[in-house]
């Protein structure tokens, strides 16, 4: 599914990852934890391609492909998606609009014809169902004044229009109470699929309870320092992640 | 799919209506003088108080100097080089029907989108085309003549109805009101009349298609349109130009004049040529609109500026009746080189008048846009409310926005209100569409029609999806 080798990067000069590597195969849930400041939300902004992050050595391969050259948009319609941590609103264009404009490209992408209005209206209103947000919000801005977990409910939404191969969610846990939690942890379950893989990045362990991850990795100072089963994540909770990082300063 | 298709063409190309027409015409030499202003008057058969009106404005004129004032620079016109009128020969003996219009001057407005052709134009929407300093043709007339309905080019108005154009030509917009107002007052050419009786409510919607089309010519149209008694019209302008090195100069007068309970509805879809890449050429837009509102009536100016290379322009309402309603939309786009410094003035004479002002100014490039509004209240305009909310989009690091209010209030009752913001088309914003496979000309042009989204919805229909587009061309290149 992809290949991480070596994956060095910087942002505004300053390395922040230095030497990841990671392989994930089809189907397989990775979780990324660690503490502020090493790297996590780097790597789903490295991954996705957005500006000011400048990869300095490693290669990335997506489905057999080298993505690391591809524009931002290229790399979304090959199947790459980002639940950002704090989407960002998009005031007096609307939700509908938006999604129709972001599966129309990634169906021209895959050679398969558009969506008709009538069509997509009944396809993005059955996904609102499924994460609980009302229909009423496609009308609105996108994310024009939601809350932080409807926000977090319209990104899954979009992942569940977009159908992407690889799900990247970035610290999709933070600001979401628990109620919100479960909503969204229900969606990305129903989501799993032999075919469609994940990587779920979160400080805390109280994600992986209702997402239960395959691996766990422990990224400190830009490496990937250890890597373990979803049991992992509990000694984790349990034991912090100095440890760790401190056995990552001694081998540097 | 074929949206997305609309969008590649359109994308793909630069300022559509740039083409000339090759037409053989009847162009004044350049200058200015009484004679000048005579030659037009005669040319177009006046009768003598309409000759004297235009040379008593003529007379000011020359005594006025070209205000300085607006937040934009360029090299002042020479309006002695300037020809004052230019029509096209075929047009010198009044074509009695469109079968015996010039084919290739129906064949421009065909290109331009606007077939004249009955049966082929738009249904309910009827059209002027004025083409340089005369009218080519007027849709709908006889349809609408059954309604009582008046709406003909103003040069025959002036024959056939001597006593409203006397009666209302300068009343709102007097000889000496500005330099361009009595410039355009001197030698004004051709544009539309309009008049809708008592109680009437217009059957369609009436618009007015300028295309300047001479070479080192001004077009100078004056509009003049009245709402009698409890009457409703909504009335739609376009304009195009080609594209020339030179600058042309573009200074038109609307009068508008809505009695009591009447209602205006005007809106503009401006898209004069804006100049090339490096701001070579273009149209300055130097232009006079206002109304004037009686008791109970509404007259509401929209307007979406994407053209010219420097817009002088402030559509105006002056509330002189009790409850009265003003508003405002505007949507001005500045790209490449383009100056705009365009907005709106409120005067609130009648007690509990209102009025709305939405301005977004969107500048890319390295253009400079300025809102500059009055909102004013007069001692007699007890309970008078004004809204203003002005906004402006910035697209890339080295254009400018400005705004300039100017709110006097001279009644302790009257509620003045003005919120503006100015915001940027984020990297985030974009950075999401992206990542979501929207591309970022797309992602831009779905952003800036969002930010006009208030605007937009004023327009009639057709309009709103014809500007959506009109703002994805003018953005083009706008981001690297």
């Amino acid at each position: 599914m992809i290949s991480i080798k070596n994956l060095h990067a910087n942002v505004e000069d300053k390395q922040i990852l230095k030497g990841l590597n990671l392989e994930i195969g089809p189907g397989e849930v990775h979780a990324i934890m660690g503490p502020n400041g090493a790297g996590k939300s780097t790597l789903g902004n490295v991954l996705s391609g957005r500006d000011g992050y400048e990869v300095t050595e490693g290669s990335v391969v997506l489905n057999g492909k080298d993505i690391l050259e591809m524009e931002p948009e290229e790399r979304a319609r090959e199947g790459l998606f980002l639940a950002f941590q704090y989407p960002v609103e998009i005031p007096g264009v609307s939700n509908l609009e938006f999604l129709k404009a972001s599966v129309d490209a990634v169906r021209a992408h895959q050679g398969k014809d558009a969506l008709d209005s009538v069509q997509f209206l009944k396809l993005a209103r059955e996904k609102c169902k499924a994460v609980n947000l009302d229909a009423s919000f496609l009308k609105r801005g996108v994310n024009e004044g939601f809350s932080g977990g409807e926000k977090k409910r319209n990104e899954l939404m979009q992942m569940m229009l977009l159908e992407p191969e690889l799900c990247i969610l970035d610290e999709t846990d933070s600001g979401l109470d628990i109620d919100a939690l479960q909503v969204v942890a229900e969606g990305v379950n129903a989501m799993r699929d032999p075919k469609r893989s994940f990587i779920v990045v979160t400080h805390y362990q109280r994600l992986l309870d209702y997402i239960v991850p395959d691996y766990v990795h422990v990224l400190a100072n830009g490496r990937i320092v250890k890597s373990g089963g979803k049991e992992l994540a509990l000694e984790l909770e349990e034991k912090g992640y100095g440890w760790l990082e401190n056995s990552d300063n001694g081998a540097a | 799919m074929s949206s997305n298709a609309e969008i590649e063409r359109r994308i793909g190309n630069d300022y559509q209506a740039g083409f000339v027409t090759n037409i053989e015409s009847d162009t004044l030499a350049p200058g200015l003088d009484e004679d000048v202003v005579r030659f037009i008057s005669a040319k177009k058969g006046e009768p003598e108080w309409l000759t004297e009106w235009r040379l008593k404005a003529f007379r000011a004129w020359q005594e006025m100097v070209e205000p300085d004032w607006a937040h934009v620079t360029y090299p002042k016109p020479d309006f002695q080089a300037l020809s004052y009128y230019s029509a096209p020969k075929s047009m010198a003996d009044k074509p009695k029907s469109l079968d015996e219009v010039d084919p290739e001057l129906l064949a421009t407005y065909e290109k331009l989108g606007i077939p004249l052709h009955e049966q082929m134009a738009l249904a309910g929407v009827a059209v002027d085309a004025v083409f340089d300093s005369v009218s080519v043709a007027t849709t709908f007339r006889e349809k609408l003549a059954e309604a009582g309905v008046i709406f003909m080019p103003i040069s025959e108005a002036v024959h056939e109805h001597p006593e409203l154009v006397k009666k209302y030509l300068g009343s709102v917009v007097p000889q000496r009101d500005n330099f361009y107002a009595a410039l355009n007052s001197a030698v004004f050419s051709d544009g539309s009349f309009v008049y809708i009786p008592k109680g009437v409510r217009c059957p369609m919607e009436l618009s007015t298609y300028f295309r300047i089309n001479e070479a080192k010519t001004g077009q100078f149209e004056r509009t003049l349109i009245v709402a009698d008694e409890g009457s409703h019209v909504s009335y739609l302008e376009g304009c195009t130009a080609p594209m020339r090195d030179e600058n042309q100069l573009h200074a038109a007068v609307v009068e508008l004049v809505a009695m009591d309970n009447a209602e205006i509805k005007y809106s503009t879809v401006q898209n004069w040529y804006p100049g090339d890449k490096e701001g070579k050429g273009g149209i300055y837009n130097f232009v006079t609109k206002r109304a004037v509102a009686h008791t109970n009536a509404k007259v509401s100016w929209t307007q979406v500026e994407t053209g010219s290379a420097v817009t002088w322009k402030y559509p105006s309402c002056i509330l002189k009746g009790d409850n009265s309603v003003g508003e405002f939309y505007s949507v001005a786009l500045t790209n490449n080189f383009q100056q705009a410094d365009t907005g709106t003035k409120m005067v609130h004479l009648g007690k509990n008048t209102r009025s709305t002002i939405i301005s977004k100014g969107i500048s890319a490039g390295k253009s400079q846009n300025a809102y500059r509004g009055l909102v004013r209240m007069n001692p007699n305009a007890e309970g008078a409310r004004n809204y203003t909310q002005c906004d402006s989009l910035l697209i890339g690091d080295q254009c400018g926005a400005h705004t300039f209010p100017y709110i006097e209030s001279k009644h302790p009752s009257a509620v003045v209100e003005h919120e503006a913001t100015t915001s940027t088309v984020s990297d985030d914003q974009l950075f999401l569409c992206r990542q979501r496979g929207i591309d970022t000309e797309k992602a831009v042009s779905m952003i800036v029609n969002g930010f006009c989204k208030e605007v937009f919805k004023e327009l009639p229909m057709e309009f709103a999806v014809e500007a959506g587009k009109l703002l994805e061309v003018s953005l083009e290149g706008s981001v690297g």
